[in-house]
């Protein structure tokens, strides 16, 4: 129904606010009917009813429990209607009367009981694609359409469409479950959860394709998200670690692109331009994140963010508590990705000669061969040594490898200033 | 619903790391938890032999196939739990999961 044109933007901004709302009806109604489909044909029906009744008759004084009632209707009628839904409707009687009185509405005054855990967890659920994970979770519970998701990966509507149907199907045909994993299966199942709203998050960040360098509304997406799920599992420290790195994060989006839209890296960014609430947001979910047990990746990442974000300079960055978090990291999730990142701390810390040698010592790592901030990395370092000649070489090779037009306009920039002999200075 | 556990070998069917008592152990636990609804292990795959039948119905036989497909069946279970994450929760356990082999889940086609 988004996609339907409509009078005008009053109505446009009532649907936007419905997009919350839409997930927390969806996961309802699927926890009810235990079909994604019904449940997602039900939630618009109820949603395009409400935009329709509510300007004329006044909006209700519980308006999730009259989406809910509208929606519940909607679907049963439909299962009355269609005949392949009928051994279900059968079912569903059994089923409902099992269940008991319909959960009280919980403590924040909202009158729709919050099942969105429960669609979570089978949007994320290892026996669907990756890819389709992530879009599963965008179309159900960020609430986008899926021309929307399309547009966000950059893929033809048709693609997304093709892939959102073969994920609900999967789902249908396999019988997925609609649940939350118990405590014992938790802490297997919750990295993909936060793996799906994280991907969300740095396909927005850094954009691996594309003109723009960042796309923003991704990345909203991903911290709404990552808000709803801090919200429904208060008690999972990586949890908040995750909310906590993408506040962090996030924080600094203004100060990362120049006027023309050029990339600008973390040493030079004007530190004025980053959002000081959201900083601080992200600062206090730290702690949260690292007491009371081993800390996660999330947590621990979310902590060298934090190191970044309050630090005036890079010079008074505490790079020893950085290059110390790293280790910690490495030890949890050893990667040469992190190695890459932590011999850039190495090098803050103990000049670039030191970080170079660890980069050199990654030489071999097949997962960098086409990885292009190794390619920056010791183009940065082997510049500040002054060996150019080398510099210029890992250069041309990170502007080869760089995904985005404003990193490849920065890379070349950075490449010009090398060539030009006057200009030998430091970067 | 119906599972099969398809459990396949990538080592030609020899299923160095597990021991007959972990199957009978696995087996028991699925009897016990009573999902079963068959199971039978395969001979060895040099013992296959292939039918076909072209268009005027006339069969050819042929030896094999062998193991050109890198993953060979060894055998397979039938199994009736509600949904996908039981199904998997006892693929999980099923000692033709380990080593080198591997354990295909696949619903039950209901017609």
């Amino acid at each position: 129904m988004d996609e339907q044109p409509t009078d005008g933007s009053v109505t446009l901004s009532v649907a936007a606010a419905f997009r919350e709302e839409r997930g927390r009806l969806l996961a309802a109604l699927v926890h009810r009917f235990g079909d994604l489909d019904l449940a997602e044909d039900a939630a618009a029906e109820a949603i395009e009813a409400a935009l329709a009744r509510w300007p004329v008759d006044g909006v209700p004084s519980r308006p999730g429990a009259w989406l809910m009632t509208t929606a519940r209707r909607r679907a049963v009628d439909r299962l009355r209607r269609d005949r392949t839904y009928a051994d279900r409707l059968a079912l569903l009687a059994v089923e409902s009367q099992r269940a008991g009185p319909a959960p009280a509405a919980d403590a924040g005054g909202d009158d729709l009981p919050d099942e969105r855990l429960q669609l979570f967890f089978t949007c994320a659920h290892p026996a669907l694609a990756a890819d389709d994970r992530v879009a599963l979770t965008l179309r159900c519970l960020a609430g986008l359409t899926t021309p929307e998701v399309a547009r966000a990966f950059l893929v033809p509507t048709a693609t997304m469409a093709k892939r959102i149907v073969r994920a609900k199907n999967k789902i249908r045909t396999a019988r997925i479950p609609f649940r939350v994993p118990g405590r014992d299966e938790l802490p297997q199942r919750l990295p993909g959860v936060l793996q799906v709203v994280y991907s969300v998050f740095t396909e927005g960040y850094s954009a691996s394709s594309g003109p723009q360098l960042q796309r923003l509304d991704l990345a909203e997406e991903a911290l709404r998200l990552g808000r709803i799920l801090r919200r429904l599992l208060p008690a999972e420290r990586e949890v908040a670690g995750l909310l906590a790195l993408m506040l962090l994060t996030h924080a600094r989006r203004d100060a990362r692109t120049g006027a023309d839209g050029e990339l600008v890296l973390l040493h030079e960014q004007d530190r004025h331009r980053w959002d000081r609430d959201m900083i601080d947001e992200g600062c206090a979910l730290v702690p949260v994140a690292l007491t009371g047990g081993p800390p996660g990746p999330y947590g621990v990442q979310a902590a060298i963010a934090a190191l970044h974000d309050e630090a005036p300079d890079v010079t008074s960055t505490d790079w020893p508590q950085i290059v110390a978090l790293y280790d910690v990291l490495m030890a949890i999730t050893p990667s040469p990705v992190v190695a890459v990142n932590q011999a850039v701390a190495v090098a803050m810390r103990d000049g670039p000669a030191a970080g170079l040698a660890r980069l050199d010592a990654l030489a071999g790592e097949p997962l960098l061969r086409d990885y292009g901030p190794y390619a920056v990395a010791r183009a940065e370092l082997l510049a500040r040594l002054g060996r150019y000649a080398e510099a210029a070489t890992a250069y041309r090779r990170a502007i080869e490898l760089a995904g985005t037009e404003p990193e490849r306009t920065h890379l070349r920039r950075r490449l010009r200033a090398l060539e030009s002999p006057r200009h030998h200075h430091p970067l | 619903m119906k599972y099969m556990l398809l459990i396949t070998s990538t080592d030609g069917g020899a299923e160095c790391s597990t021991s007959f008592e972990d199957w009978q152990v696995f087996d028991k636990a699925v009897q016990d938890a009573g999902i079963m609804v068959s199971a039978h292990s395969l001979a060895d795959f040099t013992t296959a032999t292939t039918v076909r039948v072209n268009d005027a119905g006339e069969p050819t036989i042929t030896d094999g196939p062998f193991a050109e497909s890198r993953e060979v069946l060894g055998g397979y279970y039938v199994i009736d739990v509600p949904d996908l994450d039981a199904a998997l929760h006892w693929a999980t356990r099923c000692p033709g999961a380990r080593g080198a082999g591997a354990v295909v889940v696949r619903p039950v086609a209901d017609f």
